[in-house]
């Protein structure tokens, strides 16, 4: 059976589908870098400047790497793919919004937090001026808190975890669910810097830490299981690199 | 890889897949908007004054080009990802796993 609409069905059809249509474009696409823009200049020159000396040292260790350790050049730019595959992967949450995990606390587990300042960056980079995605003037504070802080915070939380003798894939997963999370964190606290409005910066943060925070735990939980997954194969496949950065240790498993 | 390994790998997969899976099955009447666009809400509400004072200097022209573009991250990190895991995995195969 064939069915016909007449003119004006068709027309009322053609109305109906283009209401969900312009709704899906007007709804602000991306998910949770701060946007371009909305960070005062003084602040945008801060967290750049900032930034400048911890990407530095990233360079000079990925420097370093290829120098020294040439055969653990691949698993350094797995660990880039990784961040890169991560933070484009948007979940949707428990709290009805999405944002993406950041990827980039594996790299620090491994190879510290330096390079992943340089390998964040990238990403970054490549959000802001591709995907409008981000900023180019909100560049440094974004490095800053998912290419600085939240590495730190997983390598930190890594060496924690395995001081207490935590198991070595237990210690991965909530090193980097714990590193997701304080990028965040972070994020909500420079929004809150640049714009305390008039209940002062504390009340703004808890505003912001809402939105960012709350939506990113579920997330971060997801990044923590997929980073001990990625953690257990490269464990299976690439002992010699592992013992190479010293992750392993050169006789056993025992680091 | 053992296979106890194997399958404690594919049970934490299944895990993140209903984390994610839980929240699409229950909550209905939202659209999954991105963090970043509720925090301009709350911008708005707290500092109604403030204007962006930059914009992206280039935006994808609808959400078929920005999809585009995000898949195509998603598949350059993962061409470079399975292109590491295939050259570890094959070289623990045929050379052992010490001698490499």
């Amino acid at each position: 059976m064939k069915t016909r609409f007449t003119r004006s069905e068709r027309r009322l059809l053609g109305i109906a589908c283009a209401v969900p249509l312009t709704a899906a474009l007007c709804v602000p696409a991306g998910a949770m870098h701060i946007m371009e823009g909305f960070l005062p200049q003084g602040q945008a020159l801060a967290w750049g400047a900032v930034c400048l000396p911890f990407v530095v040292w990233g360079l000079l260790t990925i420097k370093k790497v290829i120098r020294q350790h040439r055969k653990t050049v691949l698993l350094l730019a797995m660990m880039g793919a990784y961040a890169f595959v991560l933070s484009a992967l948007k979940m949707p949450s428990v709290f009805g919004s999405s944002s993406h995990p950041t990827g980039t606390g594996l790299g620090a587990v491994l190879f510290g937090p330096a390079p992943m300042a340089v390998l964040g960056l990238i990403v970054l980079l490549f959000q802001a001026v591709l995907m409008a995605h981000g900023g180019l003037t909100t560049l440094g504070a974004n490095t800053f808190s998912m290419a600085v802080a939240g590495p730190f915070v997983s390598f930190g939380v890594y060496r924690l975890c395995r001081k207490l003798r935590v198991n070595r894939m237990a210690a991965v997963g909530i090193a980097c669910g714990l590193g997701d999370l304080a990028t965040y964190c972070v994020t909500s606290v420079q929004l809150a810097l640049a714009h305390p409005g008039e209940a002062g910066v504390l009340a703004s943060m808890a505003e912001f830490m809402g939105v960012f925070a709350l939506t990113q735990i579920p997330l971060a939980i997801v990044e923590g299981i997929l980073s001990a997954v990625v953690m257990m194969m490269l464990e299976s496949f690439a002992k010699p690199e592992l013992r190479e950065i010293g992750f392993l240790s050169k006789e056993g498993t025992q680091a | 890889m053992s296979k106890k390994r194997i399958m404690t790998i594919l049970a934490l997969i299944l895990v993140c897949a209903a984390i994610l899976i839980f929240p699409l099955m229950t909550i209905h009447d939202s659209e999954f908007g991105g963090a970043d666009g509720a925090a301009e809400e709350v911008i708005a509400q707290i500092d109604p004054t403030y204007e962006p004072w930059a914009e992206n200097i280039w935006a994808p022209p609808g959400g078929e080009t920005e999809s585009l573009l995000f898949c195509l991250q998603a598949a350059l990190g993962s061409v470079v990802l399975g292109f590491g895991f295939g050259y570890l995995v094959a070289r623990k195969k045929y050379r052992g796993e010490e001698t490499a």
